[in-house]
């Protein structure tokens, strides 16, 4: 029974957790507002790249590929450190919650771009020679008849990125990005205790449960009878 | 057919290359208001190639096509704009599967000709009654059958109203069963007097429907005749042969 009670009084201490409850919050908080920010600018600029890749420009498109494929090889922690650290250097200093905005942000532009242009790809070729004999040009074709496919073939894939990617928010911790990763470290270092952390990772699952499941939600509510 | 009228659908000296394999090797045809032309052939003998140069979905590697007596691939002419003047049917239909069959047809009518909705849903309303199909107005591609769709599909480029029609063998992709909706269709279209380039297998069509027979074979045009001469009377070996094998 002892072994039971040093458990419970490590992970899930009462006075600790009543103690850095107000502090994991305003973690939750700034995860909130970071994920939030990146998930906007990387799906949008992610669907722009895989606009502009449509146009078939070769050098732009080589651009675009070779930016892509570095984002989605390097580890995001490099990218924070490299950025964090490397940018005052050349005299721009970035506060911390921006460079991690950034970083993960461009992280998610690879990947959503390369989601997006593979939606794009799958739709049969016969799509667009509808709409182009019809009269609609390239760029109307595009949008209504093209996007609106290839976009919900690409909920279910970017959905998972998006998760995969906002979690990452929690590296923001090694440059001293007040979320949750961070509020429960200073925590647990002040309190000499692990229930913070314990803290903190409840706090991750009731965060990301909903999206997962709002996830499922829009998998199914995108589906169309297929022909 | 009306004699005497300029041809709708003029080709001159047609070819089309796809790198050093040349597909089309020289094609002229005049389709003429209100006529009925029905291309067959082989497959692999250019058909499908010669439909599609006539709106620039595949782009010619020489001669002309002119349509209403202005060449599509003319440097000043607005593609777009000649496009919704030539009605195209796919093999496969091409259904717009996220829309309803009456967004299929009236997305045009609405973004190219810019005409108000309620107009559009009209006009989009009015085609897909010519199909038979205004009581499905509502329903989504997938909820169709083959034939169902073909006829939308139909509908969607009849909906602009096209000088001539494009037909790239309609009837194809569909089971035995509803190729009769399909043919019964093209036949109301040619009553009407739309002007109409049909490439297809259905030779009892071709028969009572068309007005002139294409045979075409390794990208010329090898014999053309009313239906009865290319069919029962053809004068080269080639076409023969492909009718016998295609009567067998």
């Amino acid at each position: 029974m002892e072994a039971w009670s040093r458990f419970v009084d490590t992970f899930f201490n009462w006075t600790i957790i009543e103690r850095y409850f107000p502090a994991i919050m305003k973690g939750v908080v700034v995860t909130i507002e970071i994920a939030g920010a990146v998930v906007v600018t990387g799906t949008l600029l992610g669907l722009v790249l895989a606009i502009v890749r449509t146009f078939r420009m070769l050098p732009v498109n080589a651009l675009i590929v070779i930016f892509v494929d570095a984002f989605r090889a390097l580890p995001p922690l490099v990218l924070v450190l490299l950025v964090y650290f490397g940018l005052p250097n050349i005299g721009i200093n970035l506060p911390s919650f921006a460079v991690l905005w950034l970083v993960l942000s461009l992280v998610l532009t690879a990947f959503a771009e390369e989601i997006f242009w593979a939606g794009i790809l799958s739709i049969p070729k016969g799509q667009w020679e509808a709409a182009r004999s019809t009269g609609l040009g390239f760029l109307a074709t595009l949008a209504y008849v093209v996007l609106p496919q290839a976009i919900r073939l690409t909920v279910p894939p970017l959905t998972n990125r998006t998760i995969a990617i906002t979690k990452n928010t929690a590296l923001g911790t090694v440059i001293g990005v007040g979320e949750i990763l961070n509020q429960a470290t200073t925590a647990q270092s002040f309190s000499g205790n692990a229930t913070p952390l314990m803290m903190g990772a409840i706090a991750y699952v009731i965060l990301f449960i909903p999206v997962v499941v709002l996830g499922r939600l829009l998998e199914t509510r995108f589906a169309w009878r297929r022909v | 057919m009306t004699t005497g009228a300029p041809p709708i659908l003029e080709i001159r000296g047609l070819r089309k290359k796809f790198y050093d394999v040349e597909v089309l090797r020289g094609i002229d045809l005049f389709v003429l208001p209100q006529e009925l032309v029905f291309v067959i052939g082989p497959s692999g003998s250019g058909k499908s190639t010669l439909l599609r140069c006539c709106n620039r979905l595949e782009e010619p590697s020489a001669g002309s096509v002119r349509v209403g007596g202005i060449d599509i691939t003319g440097r000043s002419t607005d593609i777009n704009a000649m496009r919704r003047q030539i009605g195209m049917v796919f093999q496969s239909f091409n259904l717009y599967p996220h829309m309803t069959a009456l967004r299929n047809v009236t997305l045009a009518l609405a973004k190219v000709l810019r005409r108000p909705r309620a107009e559009a849903e009209r006009l989009g309303l009015a085609a897909l009654d010519r199909v038979g199909l205004a009581g499905k107005a509502r329903s989504y591609p997938g909820e169709l059958s083959g034939g169902q769709q073909q006829r939308v599909a139909i509908a969607r480029a009849l909906a602009l109203e096209p000088k001539v029609m494009l037909f790239d063998e309609p009837t194809s992709a569909l089971d035995p069963e509803l190729v009769g909706s399909v043919l019964n269709v093209m036949r109301e279209l040619k009553r009407g007097g739309m002007t109409m380039l049909v490439v297809s297998h259905e030779l009892r069509f071709a028969r009572d429907a068309a007005d002139r027979v294409i045979f075409m074979d390794h990208g010329v045009i090898v014999e053309e005749g009313p239906p009865q001469q290319i069919f029962s009377t053809p004068s080269q070996v080639r076409t023969r042969a492909f009718i016998a094998e295609l009567g067998r």
